[in-house]
């Protein structure tokens, strides 16, 4: 009885270090790589779209801007949450820039409409 | 053993933190700090935004950043930064693993990658200024500089924290048990990468006309 209880505290003592140490579910090096492989490629496709030549589609702004306006969201969520671990890491963590990120895109919405910039 | 019990089920709740919402106050301060970051980038570039095609009164100042950006080289640049991202988690994997010659390495390059967008952005301003683009030249130039100038000063930032963790590290001063430390420094350094992900994009190839 008392080793069981020792060895369950042994446990909770580990897994207390490890919350110390501020661990939790990392990917691997290679998970790591794959996504930095991934941001490269939308990356290329992004100075892709300022060579017209290269890509005829791109000599419409209206498909570059879309073009561009996705890669960059989905670069920012990668970056988000594999680089930074909000993927693995406690929600309230995300919410928290969630909120300032919201924040900032509310107001300065609403700020360039003041100043009418989208006429 | 009711006192043990009891014990143990505190440990357990506060998950080691030592917080009464059992999770890490420095990993929520950065978070919250980062939060608030968005606002001060958010009002920069906004800033640029209105004033980006803002050319001076006189005949002497009608030159704006957008009519000379060197696109080839800021993706260069730009690249740089986003692999830098890279290298500081490799960084933090190695130190978990507790491998510290690797997170030094890692930590190294990291820093001499941020070094390298910085030695970019240096350039860049210079050949503005050899082209007569300085700070008070006009509006849009004033926009551009406070924008990217503010950015600069925060991957400078990250280059001396980082350096500070390779000091750290090669005084045996970071462990395993310090993943933490190398995690928040880590957020601010991607933090400072998906700012430029959104300042690349929106100021330097999204088409102005």
């Amino acid at each position: 009885m008392s080793e069981t209880v020792t060895e369950t505290a042994t446990a909770e003592d580990a897994a207390d270090d490890a919350h110390e140490a501020g661990a939790h579910e990392h990917p691997s090096d290679w998970a790591y790589i794959k996504i930095a492989l991934v941001l490269a490629v939308f990356t290329t496709i992004e100075v892709l779209t300022y060579f017209e030549s290269a890509l005829p589609i791109f000599e419409n702004n209206a498909v570059t801007i879309t073009t561009l306006l996705v890669l960059m969201v989905v670069k920012f969520y990668l970056v988000a949450t594999w680089f930074m671990h909000l993927k693995f890491d406690n929600p309230i963590f995300g919410r928290m820039f969630l909120a300032g990120l919201v924040l900032a895109t509310g107001v300065y919405i609403i700020a360039l409409s003041a100043f009418e910039f989208w006429a | 053993m009711a006192t043990a019990t009891l014990e143990s089920h505190d440990t357990h709740d506060d998950h080691g933190h030592g917080t009464s919402t059992g999770i890490s106050n420095t990993k929520l301060a950065m978070w919250t700090f980062l939060g608030s970051e968005c606002l001060l980038f958010g009002g920069l570039i906004s800033t640029y935004l209105l004033y980006k095609t803002r050319r001076g009164p006189g005949p002497d100042n009608t030159t704006i950043p957008t009519d000379i950006f060197d696109i080839p080289f800021t993706s260069v640049s730009s690249f740089v930064l986003l692999m830098s991202s890279l290298t500081m988690v490799l960084a933090l994997s190695a130190l978990t693993r507790g491998d510290n010659r690797a997170t030094r390495a890692w930590l190294l390059t990291t820093a001499m990658l941020g070094g390298v967008f910085i030695g970019g952005q240096v350039y860049e301003f210079t050949a503005f200024l050899r082209e007569g683009v300085g700070f008070t030249h006009n509006p849009a130039s004033s926009a551009f500089y406070t924008l990217t100038g503010f950015h600069g000063v925060h991957v400078s930032l990250g280059i001396v924290m980082l350096m500070s963790l390779v000091v750290a590290s090669k005084q045996g001063k970071l462990t395993p048990k310090n993943t933490e430390t190398v995690e928040v420094v880590g957020l601010y350094w991607h933090f400072v990468d998906v700012v430029w992900i959104f300042i690349f994009t929106v100021i330097y190839l999204i088409p102005t006309e």
